[in-house]
């Protein structure tokens, strides 16, 4: 009986082909990037352990430039993840313990990351960490840090928004105790001229940030720009504003292909980008340069990936790039 | 069979298996209005829903205008579609832990049906009705077979369907995130089934909020004017009795867990058709503000009563809280401690106020 439903619902499935869009459409635009060793190292193991949850964008395209780098410097590449401090250094402690030849971490929760960035280097595993921890990653011995200060990226904020003479401001945190997520918004609030309102709604339920943000717009008329942390979101406040019938601006943090598209046809105002493929690239072909080469970027000093202001203009650009998850 | 009857006092101990609401001798005469009001189970929810309403209306100056009342409403119908089947479940004695991501995996399977076979958009929603309500049969039939708790074969269920949202999520597309279906074939049209709003009036009003009334007016119907609905409150209330009278207790339990599919489907078509892509990582913890709804709205955790009003209107009671705060504009920082402490003053004027009635009978 199911199986005659199944049946029945394939077949319809064949008669009732889209001719718009879909993954024909984008076969037929796709041109396959092929990937072969630039240089004849040997076959080094580098590892990569973030604090991202489960399917975020983000860390999506992060992986995408690690990726990308290890098939060119002929790396095996290692990735595991955990939102947890504590889970995480586990996960860095398996990967010392399977003797990988070099380490990327991200230090959002510093103190859970603190021993087992020391025992990576007693173990002679050179660290490289990415996106957090700015503050924390020369203390700790690491060799470089790649990624983005939140805080002068919250700062580029509330630079632009007073550019473009916005009076109030509304900071949509969509994860609360996101210590980045603070930073972000309180640069934001530290270089904008006008009022900046913070609201927290749950990341994982998007009828929620909606709603949320729909309710805030509707008490609080005076807002006259939105800004949401991360890019799934960006489309999800235009939402809001379009149903409280708020004038607000959306802007955003992070980049994806919808943001893009968004930003081509004017619905956001701009995006904040910390270029995460960059940092998963750079944090791969870094390790690889200090082990082939010994060489050392930054000096102790953070090398930033972000901010980039992103508006209408360079969309048009990006938006291929964000389509093929790069950006 | 009027809705009079219910048991109000140890319910799930009546030992009366064949129909807990099957009238009573004494009851065969109808009783007055007040009286049958109180022994309805979402009493007390009413009177909560009305103070947080009343509350909030003095509160927040934003609250009573029109164009809030939508929000709230919409705010309210997202979780009210899944919170009534499971209200259902929970007087049919069970719990479901994975209605949250299971709503995720309905928009995802119908999502990338479409994209990876370049078919109409309806296909993939037929297809994600099937897949889905396979879940929830699966569910109810390793539920029945084994006999273990509903708690750990749900959970397992939860993490399984979360692994693969995400796995093959990534295997399919490649990224976290399904792609864009806004320019297939039938996606308008399924835009206005599952996510379009109607104006009336002043007001605009989400289809999701129809969905929702929809659904609340059908479990009503099932649970209160058929066969079906004394044997969920039958196998809730006194599992072997309610066996040893011939009640199907497995058919019983498989059903309320596919009821709980359906509604996870039309959450899922909604979250794929009102925001074109879906993340494959949502979802998760949803399934608790379903169960909270179906408490607040006075269904019991161990089984055998409740109504799907009363779920509705804690849905409802949620909404207008979670947004009320917003509207009060207060601290941001303290949202859920408010959150939870309005909650729990509304549920306990519910449980005063159901208090009273037992004992004014």
């Amino acid at each position: 009986m199911t199986a005659a439903l199944v049946a029945a619902a394939l077949g319809a499935g064949l008669a009732g082909c889209s001719s718009t869009g879909g993954k024909r459409a984008e076969e037929r635009a796709a041109q396959a990037a092929q990937g072969r060793a630039a240089v004849t190292t040997p076959k080094w193991t580098f590892a990569m352990v973030t604090h991202s949850g489960d399917g975020d964008t983000f860390w999506d395209i992060v992986q995408s430039g690690a990726k990308q780098a290890a098939v060119k410097d002929n790396i095996k590449f290692l990735y595991a993840h955990n939102e947890e401090g504590k889970e995480q250094a586990q996960l860095v402690q398996s990967y010392i313990d399977q003797k990988v030849d070099g380490l990327i971490v991200t230090l959002a929760k510093p103190d859970a990351m603190k021993s087992v960035v020391k025992r990576a280097q007693k173990a002679g595993i050179p660290v490289i960490t990415v996106n957090s921890g700015s503050g924390e990653s020369k203390k700790f011995g690491a060799l470089t840090h790649v990624g983005q200060d939140e805080t002068i990226a919250g700062e580029a904020v509330g630079e632009e928004l007073n550019k473009r003479g916005r009076k109030k401001a509304l900071c949509v945190l969509h994860e609360q105790g996101n210590v980045g997520h603070e930073q972000r918004c309180d640069g934001a609030a530290e270089t904008f001229e006008g009022k900046l309102e913070k609201i927290y709604v749950e990341g994982t339920n998007m009828p929620d940030v909606e709603s949320s943000i729909e309710a805030k717009l509707q008490s609080d008329k005076d807002i006259d720009s939105v800004v949401t942390l991360g890019a799934p979101f960006a489309d999800t406040a235009a939402k809001a504003a379009d149903g409280a019938g708020s004038e607000a601006e959306i802007d955003t943090f992070d980049l994806n292909a919808k943001v893009a598209a968004a930003l081509q046809d004017g619905t956001l105002g701009f995006a904040v980008d910390q270029q995460p493929y960059l940092q998963g690239y750079e944090a791969v072909d870094l390790l690889w340069l200090h082990r082939y080469n010994a060489d050392v970027l930054g000096g102790g000093k953070p090398v930033l990936t972000g901010p980039q202001i992103v508006t209408k203009g360079d969309a048009a650009e990006l938006a291929a790039y964000t389509k093929r998850g790069t950006r | 069979m009027s809705a009079d009857a219910q048991p109000l006092k140890t319910p799930g101990a009546t030992g009366n298996p064949g129909g807990p609401r099957r009238p009573d001798h004494e009851r065969t005469v109808r009783a007055s209005l007040p009286r049958r009001l109180v022994s309805r189970p979402e009493l007390g929810a009413v009177v909560g829903a009305v103070a947080v309403f009343v509350f909030f209306s003095v509160a927040a100056d934003a609250f009573l205008q029109w164009s809030s009342f939508s929000t709230v409403l919409y705010a309210s119908s997202t979780i009210g579609i899944m919170a009534v089947p499971v209200a259902l479940l929970m007087i049919g004695g069970e719990f479901d832990l994975s209605t949250g991501v299971l709503v995720t995996s309905s928009a995802l399977i119908s999502s990338m049906f479409s994209y990876q076979m370049t078919a109409n958009v309806w296909v993939g929603v037929g297809v994600s009705l099937l897949a889905t309500l396979a879940i929830g049969f699966f569910n109810g039939c390793l539920l029945v077979r084994t006999g273990l708790p509903s708690f750990i074969i749900t959970l397992a269920t939860f993490l399984i369907l979360q692994g693969c949202n995400l796995g093959f999520t990534k295997l399919i597309s490649d990224t976290v995130s399904t792609k864009s279906i806004a320019d297939m074939e039938g996606f308008p049209s399924a835009h206005k089934v599952f996510a379009s709003h109607l104006t009336i009036g002043d007001v605009e009003v989400q289809v999701t909020v129809l969905w929702w009334f929809a659904l609340i007016a059908l479990a009503t119907w099932i649970l209160l004017r058929t066969r079906a609905g004394n044997w969920i409150f039958a196998v809730g209330g006194a599992k072997e009795a309610a066996r040893a009278v011939g009640v199907p207790v497995n058919r019983t339990k498989i059903g309320l867990y596919m009821g709980v599919s359906f509604a996870a489907w039309i959450s899922g078509q909604h979250l794929l058709f009102h925001y074109d892509v879906v993340q494959s990582g949502e979802g998760v913890g949803n399934e608790l503000l379903y169960i909270i709804a179906a408490v607040i709205g006075g269904c019991l955790l161990t089984g055998g009563y409740g109504s799907a009003v009363g779920a509705a209107v804690g849905a409802f009671i949620f909404g207008m809280t979670n947004k009320g705060i917003v509207y009060a504009q207060w601290g941001a920082d303290w949202f859920k401690f408010f959150l939870g402490a309005m909650l729990l003053l509304a549920t306990l004027l519910n449980w005063w106020v159901r208090k009273r009635a037992e004992a004014s009978k």
